[in-house]
């Protein structure tokens, strides 16, 4: 079937895709490679010399860097537990036969539509503000003081924001993936003797295993560049409580108008996203390959 | 094997399940009544009951001519996503027919250009978008979001595409169909709902990013993540008419999202969960 002519259709057919994707790859990066070594401030655009490694000392320097770095990691790694225990936890309940489960599935992932600013804005305003939120009328009502979130918690306070919206991510695939096991399976290992936690250790664990590793990808893909929802909350602050390592990059470039400094920060971030991706794809990859 | 379900367990599930179901949504549930307030009552503590005016949603059409952000939201996601659909159908199409030994790499480093950290490579869009003055430009921005999205779409497409048989299409020529009658009736039809799934995903996507949408547009090309962001500032502080606002802006992609559960989780782990 495949005649010499189909074949150079075919190539013909995935050429555009391939050469947009590979323009969009190396141009911007090169440049950012490019002006890491450059001293080069948009408010004196006409000063552009050329600096060596100086750009990433300063950056590396930095007291903010390290912070950013470890905000960002935390970032990461606090919305994954949350979101694949609490996945994990919400898949198995609504595995269970109940009433209403339509409406329980549309509600419990409603959160992964809403886009990024406005859960932001709506827990910062609506939910944890110290003065008119729901979680301070609850302290109120409770006779605790209502608790200034977003000053004293702000990394944690974001960390329950993503979480949120990737919840539902987490618990949909993970239902998928358990709604497929083998109902007979269960009932023999049931029928054995076996308690909910072994059934749970032995059975359903290792079946969502793969599940749990699609959803740790993807999750730490997206997670790695969270932005909106520092910008819109704590703009960083206070100090770089909550700046991660995306938001100190657009701190530089944007409002210091510092395009050599930002760009050393951007090879830095890709670098980190490939030493993350690689340690992940080792450790967890071996599952996606079945 | 139907196993009788106890009504009491079936009673417990059920009772845990809309407790857990209820505060995940809260969020979104409160701020739909808090759309509904006034500004004062807004602000005046816990209280689920509103008094159902519709105030704030006047106010923020006629304040802050809602109708704008909005428009280029539609045009953004719908744009960008027809763009990428011309571009990757071809791909998907090649790669789920005519697979050579490369293919697999092919998919592999598309999936690897989503690695790259956006923030990365802010500056050199942004001085490219400034000189070229595509900077708060609808134009600029689709090909962004297209550029963005691109490799999702091809990969979505070509989960779709590989599940069509190709001994369809071998049966068709052998009863004598034409190329474009083999296309035409034989594999549009086949071809369709994925296609219709992956347009579904994309522009959800779409409309919810919120890094270039924020960062290369300022009023023109603006669409609603940049304009609610905007809400962020001290003077924007209103929480009947942020509520009003933010219950506009993701009515219609919940709505959307509700119907595409399933071809959700199939396209966002690019097949690899079903």
């Amino acid at each position: 079937m495949a005649t010499e002519n189909t074949r150079g259709l075919a190539r013909l057919m995935l050429a555009p895709s391939v050469a947009l994707l590979l323009i969009w790859m190396i141009v911007p990066l090169a440049m950012t490679l490019w002006f890491s070594f450059q001293n080069y401030n948009l408010l004196n655009p006409a000063n552009v010399s050329w600096t060596g490694l100086f750009n990433y000392k300063y950056f590396y320097t930095d007291p903010a860097f390290f912070q950013s770095i470890w905000n960002t990691l935390l970032i990461v790694g606090g919305v994954l537990v949350i979101t694949v225990v609490g996945g994990i936890a919400i898949a198995l309940l609504l595995d269970q036969p109940m009433w209403g489960q339509g409406i329980v599935r549309i509600m419990i992932i409603s959160p992964f539509f809403v886009m990024p600013p406005v859960a932001a804005l709506v827990w910062k305003n609506m939910i944890m503000h110290p003065g008119y939120g729901v979680l301070a009328d609850i302290n109120r009502a409770l006779g605790f003081q209502p608790v200034d979130w977003f000053a004293q918690y702000p990394l944690f306070s974001i960390i329950i924001i993503v979480a949120w919206q990737w919840l539902p991510f987490a618990t949909l695939i993970l239902l998928t993936a358990l709604q497929s096991l083998d109902g007979e399976q269960k009932e023999a290992a049931e029928m054995d003797g076996a308690g909910f936690v072994s059934r749970f250790v032995y059975l359903t664990l290792p079946h969502l295993a793969r599940a749990i590793t699609v959803v740790i990808l993807i999750q730490t893909i997206f997670l790695l560049g969270v932005y909106a929802e520092i910008l819109v909350t704590t703009n960083g602050g206070p100090g770089y409580a909550s700046t991660n390592l995306a938001f100190l990059i657009y701190r530089t470039a944007l409002l210091g108008y510092d395009v050599g400094g930002a760009s050393a920060g951007g090879i830095i971030a890709v670098i980190l996203a490939n030493v993350v991706a690689i340690f992940l794809m080792r450790a967890v990859g071996k599952n996606l390959d079945r | 094997m139907a196993r009788a379900v106890s009504t009491r367990r079936m009673a417990v599930a059920t009772i845990a399940a809309w407790i857990v179901a209820l505060i995940i949504f809260f969020p979104i549930l409160y701020t739909i009544i808090t759309s509904l307030k006034s500004e004062p009552e807004a602000i005046q503590g816990f209280n689920l009951i509103p008094s159902f005016t519709l105030e704030s949603y006047v106010t923020v059409q006629t304040q802050r001519d809602y109708f704008k952000p909005f428009m280029n939201s539609v045009v953004l996601s719908v744009g960008s996503t027809l763009l990428a659909l011309l571009v990757a159908v071809p791909a998907a199409w090649s790669m789920a027919f005519s697979p050579t030994n490369r293919t697999k790499d092919i998919l592999m480093w598309m999936l690897s250009t989503k690695m790259m950290p956006a923030v990365a490579v802010l500056v050199p869009i942004y001085l490219i978008f400034r000189d070229t003055g595509l900077l708060d430009t609808r134009l600029g921005l689709t090909i962004m979001l297209t550029l963005i999205n691109l490799p999702i779409v091809v990969w979505m497409l070509y989960t779709y595409f590989r599940e069509i048989p190709g001994e369809i299409l071998e049966a068709a020529r052998m009863d004598g169909a034409t190329l474009w009658g083999e296309i035409v009736y034989v594999l549009a039809p086949m071809a369709v709902p994925g296609i219709a799934s992956t347009m579904l995903l994309n522009i959800i996507l779409a409309w919810n990013e919120a890094f270039w949408t924020i960062r290369l547009t300022t009023t023109n090309a603006a669409p609603l993540t940049a304009f609610i962001a905007s809400f962020s500032s001290p003077q924007g502080l209103f929480w009947a008419k942020l509520s009003a606002a933010s219950t506009l802006a993701i009515a219609p992609i919940l709505i959307m999202g509700w119907f595409s559960q399933k071809q959700l989780v199939r396209g966002l782990t690019f097949g690899a969960v079903k």
